[in-house]
């Protein structure tokens, strides 16, 4: 009976929102007579349902409730939390005193900052600085609420269309959190249902946005575009056998420009490509990208001369190149539109400080002004790129242009504890001799593919040749003195 | 508009049979019904937890009103659908972004009824949120003028500003949104000094001592071991929930929590229970059945059980009944994780939040969550706790491994209003500040129902919830008190239920008593004009009534 009521429900099921009334009347003139008792069998069946008195949920027990008493005297919770051993690796933090810039005091060594994502040395523009401070002056520092009551200030607005202008889009949507973006942006689009193909290298916040989406979720091998297709037409197969409900599935691929974690350029001409060729929607995360790749520093799209339109959704955040706090999103505004509404983190927060969408407005402000700072960056990371080839027992992971390289033991000692502990001794011979450096962190067992231990090493434009060749030097003399 | 999500969950197993209202109040208006309800539990129960009168009410919907209600949403529903098919049909133009050409083969990314809302209902009275201002929001602000020449589709600025504009939105509770004094002048020093960027997380180079030092001065301001604080409220509980619970651990979560324990709790992969909103019995019959059930299936024990609550709810007004929910914590075992994003700052007579205001003790809470974005006039949110839980997350918070730290002029601006709380700047405006909050709240919550307004809410809750029902009256009322030059905030489905749209004041100690007599006016004109003085308790004016310990219920007729 269950069956029945599945099998000839299902076809309505996947017709889904798109079953048209028309159509139903049709099928009930049409209908064999079995079939309309059947049906008036299960609208009974229903109608008994409604009126039956609630169920309780959870298993009768015959317990009594001197029983019962006792189990709950002797239910034993585990702890809040496990207790975290005082030489944990990351619960002591290395500490910076004074501005997290160019030159920057770690444990108390003044050194040369290798870690902060700050590529465009915005951090420390005395016009980025005073634009704040003149913004402080005129809004105080909170928002005191949500965009939509009483939390939209002019800067917003002034913002958002200057990122949709900066990144020739038709809009622009910003957060008040950088990792909050792009997991807010997926579940905004993505429901129940649909499928999304992702990167195995996908950065955190794109697999904390996939699990609120409660898609499925298919993994694709890293940049490994015949992995994708190969899953795409598996998707195509799977479509054919039920096309009614292959037209309500929303799919998309989730790519980064610049992977934060391997440190290398998603083959995106290809990944259009395959767009138009299975109808799927790209969404594309910026944030290690944006600023730093193509001539104006538009990204991943301008570095391919890829027509910006043909990306559904670009997110990236305001924290590394612009030196600022916060993330968006910019597209089409029949796509970035429906956020101000469904994106979680956009409608449910406070808004970002105004002072701090006034710092953006000027990063942009010089960035727009100064387009050759792209040209210096790329070729300091080409230069630090070449420069640490060849460190005895480290290899370097990424591609020439990426500002924020990663170095991987080229043996592992085969545990990651042991790993780590060689890496930072690294680190710590390197701070020693003012070059700061920092581990990759990662959460061992929430990432879906976790990668290698590493050190990043991260290019700014403020950083000279001699700087970069000593921090080159330092960390080939720890290689060679800690990896022998 | 959208503010504090439902719990919508498919685990909940929370009916079971009886239907206690609000609050476990019985929403019925009957006199002998809602005494019954009280001497069940509340009052012969657990009186005795309170070390004062918990005053809280929610009068029931009128039935007239509730019809008119529906009826209005089905006028709309109907013209929306005409307006719908007139667009189809290209008799009326189109304003609604389209997809583009080239991708007009895709699979639909909106299905048509999804926007039905958005388009139909949402847009004709759109101009009441979003509106953008140009100054602080303090207790006045300046709005930027906006208006629109095709019914909201899109919005023209002429250059204007609308100036002083009376602020009964923002969660500006202490006063703390300032661009001068204190605050500002020490957020305006690190500017300079530091810039605004961390351009890192924590755990990589993002780590400064000004970070250290905020999270000691939070932990010694709510008195306990420690404590950590996050860049983004919101994140706070997405964010760290995780780390807290997971596969094999049961949460109970109020059904008005707000969307960001939710999604916290969602992306623990933990079991998930909602009980009614601040209803006890609720939540003791699901802790029972919990402990007594195991888990679905299996019958394994629980892990762990984490009670989700907030302090103040933002779209209730309502107070948390924290001594009652600490006792089935201890009862039961427990543990509770309490979000004080609107109360931290706002209740307490040292502004210590719901745990002060209760005279409890902040160790019977296992997780202090709070945001500085209200009270503090800053952005950020913070935990707080034992020093095991804290070195837990310090190892193992999302926040602090992917998220980059929080900009330091604003750990500055909440530094020293922190301290300007404690009197630690060795002055008392902080204590007068707390002060001033608590007798304006009382003070307008008064005169509003004398007025005959139905509020809703607890008595001490700076946030002033005020009935407005008809989708019509939303836009309305948004309207009509800005051409007075007070600014509202009106809230609608699906931020509330459906026919219990409203509108809500928050009370800040900025206020003077000339601009709440103002606002009041101008509330009661309005009033006036749309009929919102629904209320049907005759309260006496001056409600000065000696208060003791049974007196839990307002709506004694």
């Amino acid at each position: 009976f269950e069956l029945l009521f599945h099998s000839r429900d299902s076809v309505k099921m996947a017709a889904g929102q798109q079953w048209v009334l028309v159509e139903m009347v049709q099928a009930f003139y049409e209908a064999p007579a079995y079939h309309l008792i059947l049906e008036g069998i299960l609208i009974l069946w229903i109608i008994r349902l409604l009126f039956s008195k609630t169920y309780k949920l959870q298993e009768r027990s015959d317990l009594t409730e001197k029983e019962k008493e006792e189990l709950i005297e002797e239910w034993q919770p585990e702890p809040l939390v496990p207790l975290v051993s005082k030489d944990h690796p990351s619960l002591n933090y290395d500490v910076v005193t004074g501005p997290p810039s160019h030159r920057i005091i770690v444990n108390g060594k003044e050194c040369i900052n290798f870690a902060s994502f700050n590529f465009l040395g915005l951090l420390d523009s005395e016009r980025v600085k005073l634009k704040a401070l003149s913004s402080l002056k005129k809004y105080g520092v909170g928002t005191c609420g949500p965009r939509g009551f009483y939390g939209t200030f002019d800067v917003h607005l002034e913002l958002e269309e200057r990122l949709a202008k900066f990144m020739r889009t038709e809009e622009a949507i910003i957060y008040s959190y950088g990792f909050a973006t792009i997991a807010s942006a997926i579940p905004a689009y993505s429901k129940r249902g649909d499928i999304v193909f992702v990167d195995e290298a996908a950065c955190f916040s794109i697999q904390k946005g996939l699990q609120a989406s409660r898609s499925f979720v298919k993994y694709f091998k890293h940049n490994d575009m015949e992995d994708l297709e190969r899953l795409l037409k598996e998707q195509e197969i799977e479509d054919q056998k039920n096309p009614r409900k292959a037209r309500v599935i929303r799919r998309f691929i989730v790519v980064e420009g610049l992977y934060i974690n391997t440190a290398d350029i998603c083959p995106l001409p290809e990944l259009v490509k395959l767009k138009y060729k299975y109808k799927v929607r790209i969404f594309l995360e910026e944030s290690m990208s944006f600023g730093v790749l193509g001539e104006h520093g538009r990204g991943v799209t301008e570095h391919f001369g890829v027509n910006i339109d043909d990306i559904d959704l670009i997110s990236a955040n305001m924290e590394n190149a612009l030196a600022s706090i916060g993330g968006f999103c910019c597209g089409r505004s029949f796509v970035i539109d429906h956020q101000r509404l469904s994106g979680q983190g956009y409608c449910f927060s406070a808004s970002l400080p105004p002072m701090l969408a006034s710092a953006a407005i000027e990063a942009l402000n010089i960035m727009e002004e100064d387009p050759g700072i792209f040209r210096v960056l790329q070729d300091k990371c080409k230069h630090m790129h070449k420069a640490l080839q060849g460190t005895p027992g480290l290899k370097t992971v990424g591609e020439p242009l990426t500002p924020a390289l990663h170095l991987q033991l080229e043996n592992s000692t085969g545990s990651r504890t042991n790993d780590l502990k060689l890496l930072r001794a690294i680190v710590d011979y390197s701070l020693d001799r003012q070059i700061a450096l920092t581990l990759a962190r990662y959460l061992d067992k929430e990432e879906r593919f976790l990668p290698p231990p590493s050190i990043r090493v991260v290019v700014t434009v403020e950083q000279t040749q001699e700087e970069m060749e000593k921090a080159a030097q330092c960390i080939r003399e720890a290689a060679v003195k800690i990896l022998k | 508009m959208t503010e504090s999500a439902g719990n919508k969950n498919e685990d909940c197993h929370a009916a079971n049979g009886v239907k206690p209202g609000r609050n476990g109040m019985v929403k019925n208006h009957h006199h002998h019904h809602h005494q019954k309800q009280e001497k069940v539990y509340h009052a012969a129960c657990n009186g005795e937890l309170y070390s004062r009168p918990f005053i809280e009410s929610f009068e029931e919907t009128p039935m007239l009103v509730a019809v008119l209600t529906y009826m209005g949403y089905g006028i709309l529903t109907i013209f929306g659908y005409l307006r719908d098919f007139m667009r189809e049909w290209k008799i009326e133009k189109c304003h609604i972004a389209r997809e583009r050409e080239e991708q007009k083969d895709f699979v639909p990314l909106y299905q048509d009824f999804e926007n039905f809302y958005t388009r139909n209902l949402y847009m004709r009275i759109r101009d009441s949120w979003n509106r953008p201002i140009c100054s602080v929001p303090g207790a006045t602000f300046d709005l930027v003028e906006r208006s629109s020449n095709d019914y909201n589709w899109t919005f023209e600025y002429p250059g204007r500003v609308v100036k002083d504009v009376i602020n009964l939105g923002s969660y500006n509770y202490l006063g703390f949104a300032e661009n001068t004094g204190a605050c500002a002048t020490a957020a305006g020093e690190v500017t300079v000094k530091f810039g605004v960027g961390m351009a890192s997380t924590r755990q990589e180079m993002g780590n400064l001592d000004r970070h250290e030092e905020l999270e000691k001065l939070v932990a010694s301001f709510l008195g306990v071991e420690s404590a950590m604080a996050f860049g983004m409220g919101f994140a706070t509980n997405s964010m760290n929930i995780p780390a807290l619970a997971g596969k094999g651990c049961l949460i109970l979560s109020d059904e008005l929590n707000h969307a960001s324990l939710v999604l916290g709790a969602r992306l623990s992969g933990s079991t998930i229970r909602v009980f009614k909103h601040n209803n006890m019995q609720s939540l003791e019959r699901l802790l029972r059945d919990a402990i007594v059930h195991g888990q679905p299936r299996t019958h394994r024990p629980w892990k762990k059980i984490l009670i989700l609550v907030e302090g103040i709810y933002s779209m209730e007004g309502s107070i948390i009944r924290l001594p009652e929910v600490i006792a089935l914590k201890k009862k039961y075992k427990a543990y509770l994780y309490l979000d004080e994003a609107h109360s931290i700052g706002a209740l307490g007579p040292y502004g210590r939040g719901v745990v002060e205001y209760f005279g409890l003790d902040s160790k019977d809470v296992d997780v202090m969550m709070g945001t500085f974005t209200k009270s503090f006039g800053a952005a950020g949110g913070y935990i707080a706790g034992r020093k095991d839980l804290i070195d837990y997350l310090l190892t193992h918070s999302h926040s602090a491994i992917y998220a980059t730290s929080m900009p330091l002029p604003v750990v500055e601006q909440i530094i020293t209003s922190m301290k300007c709380i404690m009197g630690k700047d060795g002055t008392t405006i902080g204590r007068s500040r707390i002060q001033r909050l608590a007798e304006n709240t009382v003070y307008f919550r008064r005169r509003l129902r004398e007025m005959g307004f139905i509020i809703y809410g607890n008595n001490d809750s700076p946030v002033v919830p005020m009935m407005l029902y008809m989708p019509a009256k939303i836009g309305a009322f948004g309207r009509e008190m800005l051409k007075r030059n007070i600014g509202v905030v009106v809230v609608g489905f699906p931020a509330t239920p459906i026919i219990e749209s409203r509108a809500r004041f928050c009370i800040s100690a900025a206020h003077t008593k000339e601009m709440l007599d103002r606002a009041l006016d101008v509330i009661s004109e309005v009033g006036d004009l749309l009929q919102l003085k629904y209320s049907r308790h005759k309260v006496l004016p001056s409600l000065d009534r000696p208060f003791d310990e049974t007196t839990y219920e307002e709506n004694k007729e």
